[in-house]
């Protein structure tokens, strides 16, 4: 029955066996709490245990190192009064897999470019907008790529994505072209919209990117509505849906786990917590340490925490929970701690941030942690050369197509309020 | 022919959708075990099981939410606000989102969605449980809004809400839900954005909406017994709005008079109003007059609400002052 609240989903998929969680490898940040260590910022990456090595196979229960990351949290832990699995719950039973390092070459390239693309494409939008080409407001997700990358390679064509409105990466994810990315940012009729959204807005229903969404809190509550679809037309999709650490302290997040667990949805909540929610911490504002995995036990979820930093282990733990999630099993909430290079908005400098906090984070960023460790595993650094140039000239080729289209015709501004493509009110 | 209440007839016009296209689904609040809070979806669980007619929390934004996403992905939700009022808990849903989807993304997301709701006064529910907030929704680019007054015309216009493309608001007006009146057999579908002309008339043009359209019937009633023609339209729909009609009436009757269940500022009846002003201005005889509610909330006691919402003697009252 499509509906029914029968907890009883497929077997979990597990993750792969005899790898180590990633124990000594934490983002900083997330400020003291009882009996933990402080930041451990810019560690060497060898010395992380990120490689396969004896150790743990699952991080839910209560046995667990006691070298968490930082401030804390605990990556890829469950607390230790959440009952085991098989208790009856959406989401018991599954763990996050352990350790990272075992995807195959060819996705590891792909994530590579993948997060290149997105870091290319969020500094030319930087640009543009100091030379005044990209107007009005956006959000750029400098230093959160992995997250994107991960969940985007891991992810089938069909299934849907649901973005805030710091969205470009998830965009790009999907497959969006940067030409219409970078249009729409700066008004022009090539946009993804033609202009009409705007960088808060974008939205491509052919490559399944069902929108960023610029309410914060309101898109779980449509990713919701996305699964019930999928689930009731059996179709097999599932909706990933990403917002940022400050949603989970408005209503409508709330609402929609509760939703989504009780109907069993088949969706993946992932909250890129990032520390900050605009300029305020989210640790001060917020009555529990981790602002998503904290909750998830009122909803009959796990608590799941992760180094969002980490492409390897983004994209472990999405594969493992789009295959979770997909069985029928219900929904699961993730949550990924990462760090926002910049400020809230572009007009942000971020000042506000503590000097060590940024310096630790901006030592830990994605993206030439993963190069260096591709090219540990004997990925020809020439090649990845080769993708950096291909991206620069993908970008340059971009902007000079945004260049060379016009503004939108401005008959659009009447265009499709309504199905028969006006904005008739009257007859 | 049959009689039929208000109240089956929503029943009657959701489960003709439900067995006309099986992508329409029922969600919200007590809709199926309990059959609505007033009785108003009884049997369709029954009829269409579990999965197509679904209980919800009580989480307007989940439900609303839920819609609109089922709706850009291939269903054709029925989403139930059970009161109004609750729209205040949900707004951002229906007005940021669900009503701005097509427009902010250039036409590539369709939502052929409606959301019911039980709306307005007259049974002693206190403010925050009788509201008529139908002006609400119309001034909200992208949304179409839909009151019925009949129990046949809840069928035909519930199917052509659901037919429809476009997000569509369904008010059900609760104090109709025990009203009778005849509904013809077998499928029915209307046009949005047809208006009614409930009583012909030549002297003064009153346009009602929902419950205020048997009232108004009952005014132009006993303006009649002192030799007054009113000619009554039920607008059906103010978003599309049948202005044809209205204005076809008016150059008639050179007099306006609008019946909003709603309070007096920015009610629907200042659109109509502003419209014919501008456009009919030289057809009109006297002043048009507006009845509404007083810009006040509604108060729960039987003799306060009385007193606030338009009676057939307000109605009665403001035609002669158009009149005069």
């Amino acid at each position: 029955m499509f509906l029914s609240r029968s907890r009883s989903g497929a077997e979990a998929p597990r993750g792969e066996k005899g790898v180590s969680r990633q124990a000594a490898e934490a983002p900083p940040g997330q400020g003291p709490r009882p009996g933990t260590e402080g930041p451990t910022g810019g560690a060497d990456e060898r010395a992380e245990g990120r490689e396969m090595s004896a150790g743990a196979t699952s991080s839910v229960g209560p046995e667990r190192d006691s070298g968490g990351p930082p401030g804390g949290t605990q990556l890829q832990g469950a607390a230790p009064d959440v009952p085991a699995a098989g208790q009856g719950a959406a989401g018991r039973g599954w763990s996050p897999p352990a350790g990272t390092g075992t995807a195959p070459a060819q996705v590891r390239i792909s994530l590579y470019r993948q997060m290149a693309t997105m870091r290319a494409f969020e500094k030319r939008a930087y640009d543009l907008f100091l030379e005044g080409l990209v107007k009005g407001t956006s959000h750029l997700g400098l230093g959160q790529e992995a997250i994107a990358a991960g969940f985007g390679e891991a992810m089938r064509p069909g299934d849907y994505t649901f973005a805030t409105y710091r969205g470009h990466n998830h965009c790009l994810a999907r497959g969006v072209p940067m030409a219409r990315i970078m249009g729409e940012l700066m008004g022009r009729s090539n946009g993804l919209m033609a202009g009409k959204g705007g960088s808060m807005h974008l939205t491509s229903v052919e490559h399944n990117m069902m929108g960023s969404y610029a309410i914060v809190g309101a898109h779980l509550t449509i990713a919701n509505g996305a699964a019930w679809s999928a689930k009731l037309r059996g179709s097999g999709q599932v909706t990933v849906c990403f917002f940022g650490d400050g949603t989970t302290n408005i209503g409508a997040f709330h609402e929609a786990l509760n939703f989504a667990s009780v109907y069993s949805l088949p969706v993946v909540f992932v909250c890129e917590n990032n520390l900050w929610m605009e300029y305020t911490p989210i640790q001060s504002v917020t009555a529990v340490a981790r602002p998503a995995a904290d909750r998830a036990g009122a909803y009959g979820l796990p608590p799941v925490v992760i180094d969002g930093n980490d492409a390897d282990a983004v994209y472990a733990v999405a594969s493992s929970a789009l295959e979770w999630v997909r069985s029928g099993a219900g929904p699961l909430l993730i949550e990924a701690l990462t760090y926002r290079h910049g400020g809230h908005s572009r007009a942000d400098p971020g000042k506000y941030r503590p000097e060590d906090e940024l310096s630790s984070w901006l030592a830990r960023d994605p993206l030439p942690r993963f190069r260096a460790r591709l090219v540990e595993s004997g990925t020809d650094p020439a090649m990845l050369d080769a993708i950096d140039l291909d991206i620069d000239a993908a970008v340059a080729r971009a902007v000079e197509e945004c260049r060379a289209s016009g503004p939108p015709d401005t008959n659009l501004v009447t265009a499709d309020v309504f199905a028969d493509g006006g904005a008739t009110w009257r007859r | 022919m049959a009689e039929m209440t208000y109240r089956d007839a929503v029943a009657a016009a959701i489960a003709q959708e439900m067995a006309h296209d099986p992508s329409v689904v029922l969600i919200g609040e007590d809709v199926g075990a309990a059959g609505g809070v007033f009785k108003a979806t009884v049997g369709l669980l029954e009829k269409f099981g579990p999965n197509r007619v679904v209980d919800t929390p009580i989480s307007e934004q989940a439900i609303l939410g839920a819609a609109m996403g089922a709706a850009m992905t291939g269903l054709r939700p029925v989403a139930e606000v059970m009161f109004s009022d609750f729209f205040a808990v949900c707004w951002d849903i229906v007005a940021n989102e669900i009503a701005k989807a097509r427009y902010m993304t250039n036409g590539q997301v369709s939502l052929p969605l409606v959301i019911r709701t039980a709306n307005g006064g007259g049974v002693r529910f206190g403010a925050q449980h009788s509201q008529s907030v139908e002006s609400w929704a119309m001034s909200i680019p992208g949304l179409k809004v839909v009151a019925p007054s009949t129990p046949r015309d809840v069928i035909g216009l519930f199917a052509a809400a659901v037919r429809d493309p476009d997000p569509v608001i369904f008010f059900e007006q609760k104090s109709l839900y025990p009203t009778k009146g005849e509904v013809e057999e077998g499928e029915l579908v209307d046009e949005l954005g047809r208006a009614s002309t409930r009583r012909q008339g030549t002297d003064v043009t009153v346009v009602a909406l929902a419950a205020m359209v048997p009232r108004a019937l009952d005014a132009a009633e006993a303006l009649a017994q002192e030799g007054v023609s009113a000619e009554v339209i039920d607008l059906r729909s103010l978003v599309p709005l049948d202005v044809t009609t209205i204005a076809g009436s008016v150059a008639r009757t050179g007099h306006l008079v609008t019946v909003e269940e709603n309070p007096r500022l920015c009610g629907w009846g200042a659109e109509v109003a502003s419209i014919v002003a501008e456009e009919c201005l030289f057809d009109l005889d006297g002043p048009i007059v507006r009845v509404t509610t007083p810009h006040a909330p509604l108060p729960a006691a039987d003799a306060l609400e009385d007193a606030a919402m338009p009676s057939v003697a307000r109605i009665v009252e403001g035609v002669r002052r158009s009149l005069a």
